[in-house]
């Protein structure tokens, strides 16, 4: 006999109900002759229900139950019974090695001591064999429990507290329903569809069938497809902000730069502590190039070590030789000093320009969760006469209303090749203060002079990091799981598409 | 940025009312200075030691601010600079004037002399010495502060400028700056118990006292180590390592001999001026300060300090303009004056001239004028104007392609990854059973983390280890990449160049040979290149297995490999799936 299929159990349900009227509780439905499990009966009960069938209310009711050990000895005798009948009547009696062989030794042992304290059995003189005191036992606890089993309950609720101390039985709570007939009672099951197909079209079957309710609290079925990367989602946001305001993009497919167009060109004093081999990863191979135009570079050593263009300079030794050295760009502004070296150098001289980059640069830091020695920067120049500085906090304020930042504000800050320097600060509502999101400011006259871009010509600047933002957009705490092969693929899958100007709910 | 920790109290009482945190954090905000932390020296201790162990040790809980401020600004590396600096700006006093003044009658100048040995390693020297200082426990205390200031920025850890300070009356001039072998020097270095001879001292050093230790290595490798010396041959300081302990600087010094040494003259001179401008207010006629002649080996001498002001001028219209505001001349004087900056205007008002004072060696150019205006106007009180720049947009044609392809390859359903540029040079060659060619990848000097070795000539490591993280997630694998790699090129100015390569990779329980195969045929599909463009032919790399791979040919020319990666490959980056991968240059199709 096996347990019934949900389909036969419903099938018994509905010839119950057609026969009784109605189930005030299945506590007692039996599906030939065995108590249903009361899983299958909900699935077959909710089955009915959505075929309109039934409907039916759940009553939550107390019921003893026996444990494993408690089944057993409902089915076999309690281990003091079995200890009496190991031990065979008459005074020979049994030795205890020969019970333990013929009962197992928990039993022996439990048995024992009951069978003892009952005054069922007891030792035989010298010898020690154990012997009958009595003709034949009455076994209560398998009584007991076969009340139990068969009732869910006890007339004797101390026996009930003793079996339970025994671990035998224990209480539950257990769910019974109360069943009744619905519209479309019937006491058979007419197959239901699932599925609209090409055949039912065809042949207008349709029309006739009965359809399955279908269940919306399921998940859909996912789309099979590819994903765009997070990063790289925020990355085509900041790049619509730059095309909408007509920005051109920078050829910033050049990770490796000599210190020249890096540093000297930026007005970076050569002992200054970002070029120290601590921050920036120089090359083995290639180590060198002094490939960069001479003259400029000529223009950028004397600004450096005597000044001009109406500036003292710092008043050092310029070493051509701390400029040769190839490095992996330490910012993207590498490209911008050369960008404007070509401005200023393109055929019919100088013209007015709006230029951005997004891309990688790279910084010899020690990993942890803020810090990668890869990152990305998103960095905007605009060349053209007559800049003003209020032009440039406008355009920032333009710039980060379209990112949805709309409370900015600057202060005063320090960069060799930016005077004015301003960290740009937003309003962060979550924390409570002010925290800086990017830099920005007007590039020096030292800069651009040697460049060879015309006196008159002012560019502004500013920059952020990418990943920043996204980690702030993303809810995202630890920089390696966005970039980097530690990047989670589900997590690839499952974050939204990036809307900079509307909240996505998961800032953090 | 450096920070300065500044007594609250101190603070308050010199600018004459007090602040509550958010007013302070306001004040610094519109100056350029920034309040880093609200704290006390109990409080940092809790944070360092946890409460208990801090109060044990019975620590005040005197409120502190600490301040970061600019790393060009020497002049605020002190409480008395950052306050003096926050009183003038707020127009509450005026920037002070100082005055070199000559030894009273009778006395000569104190006198340093330079021996010829010096040049071969720290060649400069500046001095000056502050009479008549009256020292306190709170100005003792910041005046050995500012000096490891000025040590650990603008002298760069004293390779730049070390700087002595001596309690002068111990002392007798003139004084030498030489340079000796290091076994014929030996004195009593401030705080040791006993004379060592200078191998013993820096063996000290450089076992017991790691403080003092890393500082060694300026001047170890050469044959002689530089001195001064008093006129009765006294050890005053071993730059840059440590001073003699028989002239130190107690609350009892009255005359302050200070001593720079440098590779870097200008630097010396900063450093220098910075101390006379934050102490010489605690000197009996405060501001002033009294000068030291320099004697060189070729009998030229030198007087320091200047604490002359420099004279800088600018146009009043440069500034307005390139501010964006409208301001009087005099407003402009006026914004100069808060900031420090005491400033004239010419005869015709169209120029300011500036007295840039020795606390400002910050300003070196007219834009540096320029943009202290600004900050003194508020930087957030300038009216916002939009760039008249007009300009058209465009992508890079490299990137827009880019785009385009990543779009296609996410719609063929493979998934975008961003693995690092960065990478072992066993990852880029060995485990992927390629030899490395010697001159094809940029290799790294100075790595901080051992398994950046190399910039990546392929992408297939990333895109290998990205599959090795998320071998847990369901089969099959669909990852795509399309970002740079690095080439050396001797034909280029940075020798070396970028390109934009495809990569996708699909692993799985099979190999999935037919499926990247297909990528391949959707991505040339994508691109518009005709079948009579492309064609692929059977290689033998030894990256992929035998007889399941490809060259990819476009107009003739091999743009890339498709293929089964070998097992061991997959085996080398720990991925134990079978995967196929296809890796492009895309830059031929632009």
């Amino acid at each position: 006999m096996t347990a019934p299929t949900s389909e036969e159990l419903a099938l018994h349900i509905l010839a119950t109900l057609d026969q009784d009227g109605r189930i005030a509780t299945t506590a007692g439905l039996k599906y030939e002759d065995q108590l249903v499990d009361g899983q299958v009966l909900h699935g077959a009960l909710s089955s009915l229900e959505r075929r309109e069938m039934i409907t039916f209310t759940p009553l939550e009711e107390e019921r003893w139950v026996l444990t494993a050990e408690g089944d057993e000895i409902a089915a076999h005798g309690s281990h003091e019974a079995k200890v009496f009948a190991a031990v065979p009547a008459g005074d020979e009696g049994i030795s205890i090695a020969d019970l333990t062989a013929a009962v197992g030794a928990d039993v022996a042992k439990i048995g024992q001591g009951k069978a003892f304290k009952n005054k069922w059995i007891g030792k035989a003189g010298a010898s020690g064999r154990l012997v009958r005191l009595v003709e034949s036992v009455d076994d209560v606890t398998q009584a007991d429990l076969v009340e139990i089993r068969d009732s869910a309950t006890h007339k004797n609720a101390k026996t009930l507290a003793e079996l339970k101390k025994r671990k035998l039985c224990d209480k539950v709570k257990v769910t019974y329903y109360a069943v009744d007939k619905a519209a479309k009672f019937a006491t058979d099951l007419v197959k239901q569809a699932t599925d609209l197909t090409l055949d039912m079209i065809t042949s207008g079957a349709w029309k006739n069938l009965d359809f399955k309710r279908y269940n919306f609290d399921a998940l859909g079925q996912e789309p099979a497809g590819g994903h765009l990367h997070p990063l790289m989602k925020v990355r085509e946001e900041f790049r619509q902000i730059f095309f909408e305001m007509g920005f051109e993009e920078m050829p910033a497919n050049r990770y490796v730069e000599s210190s020249f167009w890096n540093f000297d060109a930026l007005f970076q004093p050569q002992q200054h502590p970002a070029r120290d081999m601590h921050d920036t990863f120089f090359l083995k191979s290639p180590a060198t190039s002094d490939r960069y135009p001479r003259a400029t570079m000529e223009a950028v050593k004397q600004v450096h070590s005597h000044g001009g263009f109406g500036s003292i300079g710092y008043g050092y030794d310029w070493k051509e030789a701390e400029a040769e050295k190839l490095l992996l760009r330490t910012h993207t502004t590498a490209v911008s000093s050369h960008m404007l070296y070509q401005l200023a150098n393109q055929p019919g001289g100088f013209k007015p320009a709006k230029l951005f980059s997004i891309d990688r640069v790279f910084r010899n830091e020690t990993v942890d969760a803020t810090h990668l020695a890869e990152f990305h920067q998103v960095e905007g120049v605009i060349a053209d006469v007559g800049m003003t500085l209020g032009d440039l906090i406008g355009f920032i304020n333009v710039f980060c209303q379209k990112m949805g930042v709309t409370n900015v504000r600057f202060k005063p800050a320090y960069n060799p090749y930016t005077e004015p320097s301003m960290e740009i600060f937003s309003y962060h509502a979550g924390l409570g203060k002010w925290v800086e999101i990017g830099n920005s400011g007007m590039f020096r006259p030292e800069m651009l002079r040697p460049l060879g871009l015309p006196e008159n010509v002012r560019v502004i600047a500013w920059g952020l990091s990418l990943e920043r933002p996204t980690m702030i957009k993303y809810g995202i705490d630890n920089i390696r799981e966005l970039l980097g092969h530690k990047c989670d693929l589900e997590m690839i899958q499952n974050n939204p598409i990036c809307r900079l100007d509307k909240k996505m709910g998961r800032e953090n | 940025m450096p920070t300065v920790t500044v007594d609250q109290q101190y603070l308050f009482e010199a600018l004459g009312r007090t602040y509550t945190t958010d007013e302070f954090r306001e004040l610094c905000f519109e100056f350029g200075i920034e309040l880093e932390e609200d704290t006390s020296e109990l409080a940092m201790a809790i944070e360092q030691i946890g409460e208990a162990a801090a109060r044990a040790q019975g620590l005040s809980d005197k409120p502190l601010y600490k301040i970061d401020i600019p790393a060009n600004r020497y002049d605020l590396l002190s409480p008395e600079g950052i306050a003096r600096s926050l009183r003038i700006f707020l127009g509450k006093t005026k920037p002070p004037t100082y005055t070199v003044v000559k030894p009273k009658k009778g006395k000569t100048m104190q006198r340093i002399v330079v021996k010829p040995e010096t040049a071969q390693i720290r060649p400069h020297v500046v001095g000056a010495v502050l009479r008549n200082m009256t020292f306190t426990p709170a100005n003792y205390e910041s005046f050995i502060a500012l000096q490891d200031k000025l040590h650990t920025n603008i002298c760069r850890k004293r390779t730049l400028v070390a700087i002595g300070t001596h309690d002068l009356d111990t002392l007798q001039g003139p004084f030498t700056y030489e340079a000796l072998a290091p076994e014929k020097i030996a004195f009593k270095a401030l705080n040791q118990e006993k004379s060592m001879a200078v191998p013993e001292l820096f063996e000290h050093y450089r076992t017991k006292d790691k403080h003092i230790g890393k500082f060694l290595h300026i001047i170890e490798h050469s044959p002689v180590y530089p001195l001064i010396l008093d006129a009765k041959r006294t050890v005053c300081s071993l730059p840059p390592i440590i001073n003699g302990d028989h002239s130190k600087i107690t609350l009892k010094t009255k005359n302050v001999f200070i001593e720079c040494t440098a590779t870097d003259l200008t630097k010396a001179k900063i450093v220098l001026n910075t101390i006379i401008a934050t102490f010489s207010q605690y000197c009996a006629t405060p501001f002033t300060v009294e000068p030291v002649e320099v004697v060189y080996p070729d009998g030229a001498t030198h007087v320091y300090p200047d604490v002359s002001p420099r004279n800088m001028t600018a146009e009043i219209d440069y500034i307005t303009s390139a501010i964006g505001v409208t301001l009087t001349p005099a407003q402009v004087v006026d914004y100069l004056e808060r900031m420090s900056l005491p400033a004239t205007l010419s005869a015709d008002q169209k120029q300011v001239e500036v007295s840039v004072p020795i606390t400002r060696s910050d300003i070196l150019h007219a834009c540096d004028i320029m943009e202290d205006v600004a900050i003194a106007y508020g930087f957030n009180n300038i009216p916002k104007t939009v760039p008249a720049v007009n300009t058209v947009g465009k992508p890079l044609p490299i990137n827009k392609l880019s785009d385009l392809v990543r779009r296609e390859l996410a719609l063929s359903g493979f998934s975008e990854v961003l693995p690092l540029t960065l990478c072992s040079s066993d990852e880029n060659y060995a485990y992927l059973r390629r030899a490395d060619p010697g001159d094809e990848a940029v290799v790294l000097a100075n790595p901080k983390t051992v398994e950046y070795q190399v910039v990546r000539t392929t992408l297939l490591p990333g895109i290998l280890k990205t599959l090795r993280e998320n071998k847990s997630r369901p089969l099959p694998l669909q990852v795509f990449e399309v970002s740079d790699i690095v080439l050396r090129d001797e034909s280029l100015e940075r020798r070396a160049r970028n390109e934009r390569r495809v990569a996708v990779a699909y692993a799985n329980k099979n190999s999935g040979f037919e499926v990247i195969h297909g990528v391949l045929g959707r991505v040339m599909k994508m691109l518009n290149v005709p079948t009579s463009e492309y064609r692929i032919a059977e290689s033998h790399h030894d990256t992929f297995f035998p007889g399941r791979q490809a060259d990819i040919l476009y107009r003739d020319q091999v743009i890339g490999q498709f293929g089964i990666l070998h097992p061991e490959v997959v085996a080398n980056f720990e991925v134990l799936l079978p995967v196929t991968v296809l890796e492009i240059n895309l830059e031929p199709f632009l």
